[in-house]
């Protein structure tokens, strides 16, 4: 069953054409990642997927709710306020830079999303964040707040607060960019996790050996294109277009 | 007149004081915050409408404003003018405080990082919750020393008052120093202020502490 389905998305800024024509889906227990060089249109594409920038063209279906479809002109339309709410609880996203709320405790930032978005009580919302902490190895973080933990710390935090609202599909903007390389490692091992029980995920980042053990796709991306696509083995071992062996070359030496 | 006999005379205007303080606190930090939203309009002409007002507002004078909203009724309108004058002289105060309330809202809310309004839109939080739960604590937080000094100077400014000859400490004090030829009073109004402004900072010191927790 197919979670996510992008149909030639196009955007730009002005006259740059940041994303053209860029369709993908992703099935059911799928992991993706998505490796290419800076400014090459990941992020856009996550940002466009996850409806935090607005599509110039193109079609945005998550199971059977379609979210964005172009108009005649082929012009892209956003669907009403109710069914965007409704998309939005089948995703998440993960940052780059956390994006924790500063002002709640660990505990708090996983609980009260529950309670406001889902309508969960205290008690039910609080055995979720518990199990998950748990599952990130933050058991006894609870009741720090974000500016006590270290980075790595941090983003499994948002991890969890991701996964605390039950999404079908979780996106990962560069989760390790931010973190020093030995921070690194401590968040990976949980990705890695998830993807060993099957959670949907589309991960775009630079860690090229994460991307290769953990995915069941790679997608190279650059100029705003899909260059090449294929299980992992195939595109970092034996990379068809000129442009992907050429990056993969400069990110091996 | 002895100096006890002054100092209890002044003393009964502090009631009145704290009146202009507390009702002008009441009033201006809500409507500062709706100043700040017009502000903040994705409408220009209700953002530019709001600019030029708020442009007025701290670009005149505030003995001006208080004069104005005092007498303004009569003059224009021929309104007889309310012998409690506490509501010109608290209009005045708040709106004239509300603008500059609204410039540090809107300083406060700007500041705040795209990412937590982003992470909010992410979880499904509508945009009402994302303001009440996300970024009005942390904006609470940032402004809070601006807060103060605004608030600092409100006790000092209540002493405008004396313009429209509203009956608080210092326009009675005024009164006292003319019909004594005394500059008493006014040594013992300024001493008032001091301890005025003491508690009002020991006071904003523990709020600003209460928030503290985080970074």
């Amino acid at each position: 069953m197919k979670v996510l389905q992008i149909k030639n998305i196009e955007k730009s800024y002005g006259s740059n054409n940041v994303l053209k024509d860029i369709s993908l889906s992703v099935d059911m227990g799928e992991v993706v990642s998505i490796i290419g060089p800076s400014g090459s249109g990941k992020s856009t594409l996550l940002r466009c997927a996850t409806l935090l920038t607005e599509m110039d063209s193109g079609e945005l279906i998550y199971l059977d709710e379609c979210a964005v479809k172009n108009d005649e002109k082929g012009k892209a339309v956003y669907a009403d306020k109710a069914e965007l709410k409704k998309v939005r609880g089948i995703f998440g996203l993960v940052f780059q830079n956390f994006n924790l709320f500063p002002h709640y405790s660990v505990m708090k930032n996983l609980v009260d999303p529950q309670m406001t978005v889902l309508g969960r009580s205290k008690e039910a919302a609080e055995k979720k964040a518990v199990e998950l902490l748990d599952k990130m190895g933050l058991s006894e973080k609870a009741d720090f707040y974000p500016c006590m933990l270290s980075g790595g710390q941090q983003q499994r935090v948002a991890i969890a607060r991701a996964l605390a609202m039950d999404p079908t599909i979780l996106f990962f903007d560069e989760p390790t960019s931010a973190l020093d390389p030995e921070l690194t490692g401590e968040v990976l091992k949980v990705i890695k996790q998830l993807a060993e029980e099957k959670m949907t995920m589309v991960i775009v980042t630079h860690e090229m050996a994460f991307a290769r053990a953990v995915s069941n796709r790679v997608i190279f991306m650059d100029g705003g294109v899909i260059v090449e696509q294929g299980e992992p083995e195939e595109v970092f071992g034996n990379p068809q277009a000129e442009r992907t062996k050429q990056f993969l070359r400069n990110y091996q030496s | 007149m002895s100096l006890l006999t002054m100092i209890t005379k002044m003393a009964e205007g502090l009631g009145n004081t704290c009146a202009i303080f507390f009702l002008t606190l009441l009033f201006s930090l809500p409507l500062g915050m709706v100043i700040a939203f017009l502000r903040m309009s994705k409408s220009k002409i209700i953002s530019n409408f709001t600019r030029v007002i708020i442009a007025i507002l701290r670009g005149t004078p505030l003995m001006l404003q208080l004069i104005a909203v005092t007498y303004g009724p009569y003059y224009l309108f021929g309104i007889s003018i309310s012998r409690n004058k506490l509501i010109p002289v608290v209009i005045a105060f708040a709106i004239n405080y509300a603008a500059y309330f609204a410039e540090i809202y809107r300083s406060g809310i700007e500041s705040m990082p795209v990412g937590q309004y982003e992470a909010a839109e992410i979880l499904g939080y509508s945009k009402v919750q994302t303001f009440f739960r996300v970024i009005l604590p942390q904006v609470a937080k940032r402004i809070m020393p601006s807060i103060t000094n605004e608030v600092v100077t409100l006790v000092k400014d209540t002493s405008m008052a004396f313009t429209v000859s509203y009956q608080e400490m210092f326009t009675i004090g005024k009164q006292i120093a003319n019909s004594q030829t005394s500059f008493v009073p006014f040594v013992v109004a300024g001493a008032f202020y001091f301890i005025f402004n003491a508690i009002v900072d020991y006071v904003m010191g523990k709020v600003e502490k209460s928030m503290d927790y985080y970074e």
